[in-house]
């Protein structure tokens, strides 16, 4: 549910961009949502597409990175691969671990355009 | 079709292979025809163009000298023609919500207020629970002010019953929204008698400049400083902020709103595995409340199953088994409150620091690997 505030968050941040770079149109928005950032990948995207139209990124095409979650295993003393915050340490089995990577929630790029129309390219998806 | 050389490939940026020389000429005109006032906006703000330097899609071999104009997505420059232009942004989702949470925290420490955020699925007896320690703090710490911010979608229902216990409330109705965010506390927090009373210190107020809007102030030089632990807890005998989320175990994990610490209440009715079920929220949290522990002789509820359960999650939380009607527990509860999440904590504030460094220093290092 709160993925429809996050998109509202994604939209704003690329239209603060619009302004200070002077650019018109998205036609690729690249996002980072970590395995451990509390996102539901699927329900981002849907969220973006019911938020975009009408702004500078409708119909871009929405790319999402997942990395993948990583922890310090505080007794183990490295870091472990983690799928989930409930996972337990691949090597120990215990549980003292503390996320380390994946939990990144971030605009990472964009691919923009000057013009304001929709480039054959785009049309001919 | 491409754009660019007319071909059917549907992939804009499928490389196109033409001599860089040949295209040397046409991008230079065209990046001064087009050039806009990009070149000086990359410098003013942290976003710079990917793969180039100085212009949008130039590329430069630092070895030679050379330039690469077909380095931008469309792999070649064509003049007249808008170029597509990768513009880095590295911007978190949430940074416009945290900069206002940043500025709730030292706008809290600036009255001596120490802030929770309540969080717990609906039902798990929140208000309740408020009101009983209000209650309590009344005979316990006379004097000590408490205030509360109740989010809910709808109604008064909540700030009517803290407001008769005495204590001044604020409520929030989110409407069709699932969490409370920091500009909604600002602005709740600006109309509680708790903010009038402090007034008129010399102090640095968010308030003032009349606007919420994330990035829309730049950061101010004599500002208490932000997000620092030093300021997050209130002073001794500050006022008492609670802030009551909209009860929801999954979306307010998310959201900063400029609090002390998240304190997560879990009722005894709703079964010991839920830290398993909504981990986000338990790993957000400083404190688990377990409540209405009065009702555990006819549940089958493992106490100690969903201690375990939470300490997976976060290795670090704190637990306190209370009851609100029964009044057990509530000494403890009110320790807790009363000496400030830094005070308490079982991870002492040094090994939570600790900890903190060694993920960050572990971060780096796996940073470093990758890159190497």
């Amino acid at each position: 549910m709160h993925e429809l505030s996050l998109a509202g968050g994604i939209v704003r941040v690329v239209e603060d961009a619009a302004a200070r770079e002077g650019f018109a149109r998205v036609s690729q928005l690249r996002l980072e949502a970590g395995a451990l950032a509390g996102v539901d990948t699927r329900a981002l995207r849907f969220a973006l597409e019911a938020s975009t139209p009408g702004t500078c990124l409708e119909g871009a095409e929405i790319v999402i990175e997942e990395p993948a979650g990583t922890a310090w295993c505080l007794r183990c003393a490295v870091s472990v691969p983690i799928l989930a915050r409930t996972d337990a340490c691949p090597q120990c089995g215990g549980h003292q671990l503390q996320p380390t990577g994946g939990t990144e929630l971030r605009v990472l790029d964009l691919i923009v355009h000057d013009d304001q129309t929709t480039g054959a390219a785009t049309d001919a998806r | 079709m491409c754009v660019v050389c007319g071909c059917a490939s549907p992939d804009p940026h499928h490389p196109h292979g033409h001599e860089h020389g040949h295209d040397t000429r046409h991008g230079h005109a065209h990046t001064h025809e087009h050039g806009h006032a990009h070149h000086d906006h990359a410098h003013e703000y942290a976003t710079q163009p990917v793969g180039s330097v100085g212009a949008e899609h130039v590329a430069v071999n630092p070895a030679t000298g050379d330039l690469h104009y077909g380095a931008g997505s469309a792999r070649v420059s064509v003049p007249g023609m808008s170029q597509a232009r990768a513009i880095k942004i590295e911007e978190d989702v949430l940074g416009a919500n945290n900069r206002i949470a940043a500025q709730n925290r030292a706008h809290f420490a600036s009255h001596g207020v120490v802030a929770y955020n309540l969080v717990s699925s609906p039902g798990s007896g929140k208000t309740t629970l408020l009101c009983a320690t209000i209650e309590a703090l009344k005979q316990r710490a006379p004097g000590r002010a408490v205030a509360v911010i109740e989010g809910d979608q709808q109604t008064s229902h909540d700030a009517d019953r803290i407001r008769a216990t005495g204590a001044p409330a604020i409520q929030i109705n989110t409407g069709k929204g699932c969490h409370l965010d920091a500009p909604m506390v600002a602005e709740a927090f600006g109309r509680l008698d708790l903010h009038d009373h402090a007034h008129g210190h010399d102090h640095h107020h968010a308030d003032e400049a009349g606007s919420h809007e994330p990035g829309a102030r730049p950061p101010e030089a004599g500002r208490a400083p932000l997000g620092g632990r030093a300021a997050v807890t209130g002073s001794p005998g500050g006022p008492i902020l609670f802030i009551e989320n909209v009860g929801n175990l999954v979306c307010p994990a998310l959201w900063d709103l400029g609090e002390a610490a998240k304190i997560a209440i879990l009722s005894v009715t709703e079964g010991e595995d839920k830290p398993l079920k909504y981990p986000d929220m338990f790993a957000a949290a400083r404190l688990m409340v377990l409540n209405k522990t009065d009702l555990l002789p006819h549940l089958d509820f493992d106490v100690a199953q969903c201690i375990d359960y939470a300490r997976r999650v976060n290795p670090g939380i704190e637990v306190l088994l209370v009851s609100a009607k029964s009044g057990a527990g509530m000494d403890a509860w009110l320790d807790w409150l009363l000496q400030g999440p830094e005070d308490t904590a079982t991870p002492s504030p040094t090994e939570a620091a600790l900890r903190q460094r060694i993920a960050e220093l572990e971060a780096k290092l796996a940073a470093a690997g990758l890159q190497g």
